[in-house]
């Protein structure tokens, strides 16, 4: 199935919940063919915007325009070409890894030889392969996560949206899923993912500095390091957020 | 330390069906020690916690925590605190009435409960109203409600399962501060994390692969004796997969951290080939315990 060709613009993007300022005024672009990374302190704004991003809130004022392949999709179209992977994930306790990918395959009405092949390439670069008949309230914390995102993986979303996909994920599979991750990215998808390890900010094609709210810097790693005169990103965030990470 | 140990495992196993969780493990850990318990996901290490806490019988293997063997389970109770890595409290009761059903919990009265709360979160240094429901806290101020009721007791050893994971990289200096203050009143810290920075505030290290502990020391000793080869950092340019062009060249093992790499250099000649190819320009590098992590744990993958 050929990836469709997505592309975010925000426009002057502003949040409130009540007397919160959420997200204050922030424009953004984002283009399939990398991932795209929201960095900054607890309470930025990275979990809320990627919540409109994903369609779940709707912003207070500003505007937002997808579009797949050049045009304006209908709403289903833009529901069957989106996925949203929540901080907080929800499984099924009681079934087991391959329950859940058959679950999703039907959800999303994939076909059989089709989800042959995604499943065993998805369980395979997840290591889940031999944990397939584990359910999932049985799985580490680690391997959870990675059924996750196994699960919104499944069907091939031309948008994923991420929101700290790697928290309690040992180094190893976090390397893992960061390659996961790009390889779909490669291959098209459009990936935009929040985290807190810096390491990751490095290796996006592009990433947003968020604090309070407010865009602080926008760009590609490389360059950002480059005019902000520092050797890493935690230097970055140190100088422009005040804060450790 | 010549006391009696705060932990102590001696061949232990557990399995579940086929599968063996843990397999042959053996360690102790000292009063007033922070231990760290690393290792890849599905490692063992949950597994471990929970049979040293007395929730799963082991397969075979000698126990005892705080001079109590599972055997004992009222002793072992009174004297073990444990956080375990979902989250236990109740999103819809109170700061307060979540801490009194922890003291009820542990046969305190409501007075003592009540007194030990305050100093707790005193010391937690709780900034949040105790009136407040416990699923309006954010994440770094729940995991502190959620160590003083696991301390509430006042215990000598406290498991931690990932006490961390989620929490602002702020809070999570806050929550290795009080670690730091238990341990200094002797308290035994048991601690799992997936953060490599955490760890190196660990006194010692248990590193945990496919069930065994593949290596135990303080983090400076992993450090040092991990890598018989020198490691450098190096940026690439744009497009040289490192980790390859390492690899095809036998220059040595290259793995990605952010924009750079860290190379651990088994043939230098070869380096300095691939170097003056690919116009690289390393520098000497320390070796970090996420080094370590990817060196040890990654090889028995």
């Amino acid at each position: 199935m050929a990836q469709q060709k997505a592309e975010i613009s925000l426009d002057n993007l502003r949040k409130n919940f009540g007397a919160t300022q959420a997200l204050d005024g922030v424009s953004l672009r984002l283009e399939s063919g990398g991932i795209y990374g929201l960095v900054g302190p607890n309470g930025a704004g990275k979990t809320t915007l990627l919540r409109i991003l994903a369609g779940l809130l709707k912003p207070s004022s500003g505007s937002l325009g997808i579009l797949l392949d050049g045009k304006k999709p209908q709403p289903q179209a833009l529901k069957d070409a989106l996925a949203y992977f929540p901080q907080e994930q929800s499984l099924y306790p009681d079934l087991s890894c391959i329950e859940h990918l058959r679950f999703f395959r039907d959800l999303y009405g994939i076909d059989e030889r089709e989800f042959q092949e995604r499943s065993s390439r998805l369980l395979e670069i997840t290591g889940l392969e031999k944990f397939q008949d584990r359910r999932a309230g049985q799985l580490s914390g680690g391997m959870y996560k990675k059924l996750g995102l196994a699960c919104v993986l499944l069907h091939s979303p031309a948008i994923l949206l991420l929101d700290e996909p790697t928290i309690g994920v040992d180094p190893i599979s976090r390397r893992e899923v960061w390659a996961l991750l790009q390889s779909f990215a490669r291959e098209g998808m459009l990936v935009a993912m929040s985290t807190s390890y810096l390491d990751e900010a490095e290796r996006c094609a592009r990433v947003a500095l968020l604090e309070a709210g407010k865009l602080l810097l926008e760009g590609d790693p490389a360059e950002l390091l480059k005019q902000e005169k520092a050797s890493g990103f935690a230097e970055i965030f140190l100088a422009r957020t005040g804060t450790a990470k | 330390m010549n006391e009696t140990p705060s932990v102590l495992v001696k061949n232990l196993t557990i399995r579940f069906g086929a599968f063996t969780a843990v397999d042959d493990i053996s360690f102790s850990v000292g009063k007033g020690e922070i231990f760290g318990f690393l290792g890849a996901n599905g490692a063992g290490k949950t597994t471990t916690i929970r049979a040293l806490c007395g929730l799963l019988t082991p397969s075979s293997g000698e126990i005892s925590v705080a001079g109590a063997t599972p055997l004992e389970p009222e002793l072992l109770k009174a004297r073990i605190g444990y956080m375990s890595q979902r989250f236990t409290l109740y999103p819809d009761l109170t700061v307060d009435e979540n801490l009194a059903f922890a003291g009820a919990l542990r046969k305190m009265t409501p007075g003592q409960a009540k007194k030990r709360s305050e100093e707790l979160l005193d010391f937690t240094g709780f900034s949040f109203g105790r009136a407040k429901l416990v699923r309006e806290l954010p994440g770094g101020a729940r995991q502190q409600v959620a160590l003083a009721a696991a301390v509430l007791h006042d215990p000598q050893v406290i498991f931690l399962d990932e006490p961390t994971a989620g929490v602002s990289a702020q809070a999570r200096e806050q929550f290795w501060a009080l670690i730091r203050r238990m341990a200094k009143q002797d308290k035994t810290v048991f601690v799992t994390t997936h953060y490599m920075d955490e760890a190196e505030e660990c006194g010692r290290i248990a590193l945990m692969s496919a069930g065994k502990i593949i290596a135990l020391d303080s983090p400076a000793n992993l450090e040092k004796t991990a890598f018989k080869n020198p490691l450098y950092e190096t940026l690439a340019p744009e497009g040289v997969n490192l980790a390859q062009e390492a690899k095809l060249s036998g220059a040595g093992h290259a793995e990605p951290a952010g924009l750079k790499w860290r190379v651990e250099v088994s043939n230098p000649a070869a380096w300095e080939k691939l170097c003056a190819d690919k116009k690289l320009l390393p520098h000497p590098a320390k070796p970090t315990l996420e080094d370590v992590f990817l060196k040890l744990v990654g090889a028995g993958k």
